[in-house]
């Protein structure tokens, strides 16, 4: 857990769009937070091992890339069989998010969550069975939830409290 | 998008140098100069493959919390519903999804006990269950562009 102070959080305001794409971005960052650059790096650095920042560089846009097709598919994984099927899901390089989550039952049996990006929704549904046959008998269901439609999209914001 | 592009995308993903001249010293390992790093990412945010170029935050490790909620919602209601819930400034991303649970949104605070509050007020406004997942565990992985 990091406690970000106020010169963070000028910090977290000053790249919400993204580091300036100049020579010197850390010195540009510096000049609008009011501090030294040396100043400004060092937070960075504190910021990313402190896992505040979770990763510091391109950050993709999946849709502009081609990946039209977007499926959340979920499995119904023993729970004593979960975390290592996870990481086994998770180390798929076409899954791009891997995560355990609640069940609602009778609802929602489902525990174990992995996003799925591909140009089509037949791509996407041959890496789901790349998937189910990686994981076998340890999932007892799953099923793939498409995005239809993007309703509301937006970046990380701070208050300034 | 040429394979130079791809091969920054892919190398850069992670790991980008806290440095006084990041660019050079990144592009250095691609190959690149510094102006070249700089004008192909300038092109591929403004052409929106990046949705830019810079820190992802973990809302989660500054003290705050992320969940992921869904609701089942009555399609004749799902406008205005989809209205109420965005209307919310702790939403960040809300997603139609084909299920009987069809409306998926991330709601991220700053203030952990605020998420309860949150879902609370949308089940109020629209007199619709709204199922909480949060994250119990992560197993993460970066997206790879084939060459």
């Amino acid at each position: 857990m990091t406690v970000l102070d106020a010169i963070d959080r000028k910090i977290v305001a000053a790249t919400e769009s993204g580091l300036p794409l100049v020579a010197e971005p850390y010195a540009d960052v510096a000049r609008a937070v009011g501090i030294g650059a040396d100043e400004v790096m060092a937070r960075f650095r504190a910021l990313l091992e402190g896992g505040a920042i979770r990763r510091l560089g391109a950050i993709p846009n999946h849709y502009a890339l081609g990946y039209k097709a977007n499926g959340m598919s979920v499995w119904d994984v023993d729970d004593a069989q979960v975390d290592e099927v996870g990481r086994r899901i998770g180390a798929l390089d076409f899954v791009s998010h891997c995560y355990r989550r609640p069940r609602h039952a009778p609802l929602w049996p489902y525990n174990l969550f992995a996003m799925v990006h591909d140009a089509s929704r037949e791509a996407v549904l041959a890496k789901v069975e790349t998937i189910a046959a990686l994981v076998g008998s340890a999932a007892r269901a799953h099923e793939v939830l498409f995005s239809t439609r993007i309703l509301k999209k937006t970046g990380l914001r701070l208050g300034s409290a | 998008m040429d394979d130079v592009d791809r091969k920054i995308v892919n190398a850069l993903q992670g790991g980008f140098p806290v440095s006084p001249r990041p660019f050079a010293e990144a592009g250095a390992a691609l190959g690149l100069s510094e102006d070249e790093l700089i004008a192909r990412l300038r092109r591929l945010t403004t052409s929106g493959a990046l949705s830019r170029f810079g820190p992802l935050w973990n809302a989660e490790r500054m003290g705050g919390a992320v969940t992921l909620a869904a609701m089942a919602v009555p399609r004749e209601r799902f406008d205005e519903v989809a209205a109420i819930v965005n209307a919310k400034p702790e939403v960040a991303h809300n997603y139609e999804r084909a299920h009987a649970l069809n409306m998926w949104f991330v709601v991220s605070v700053e203030d952990p006990r605020r998420i309860g509050g949150v879902l609370s007020e949308i089940k109020a406004a629209t007199g619709i269950e709204v199922y909480d997942f949060p994250k119990l565990a992560e197993y993460f992985l970066e997206l790879k562009l084939a060459a």
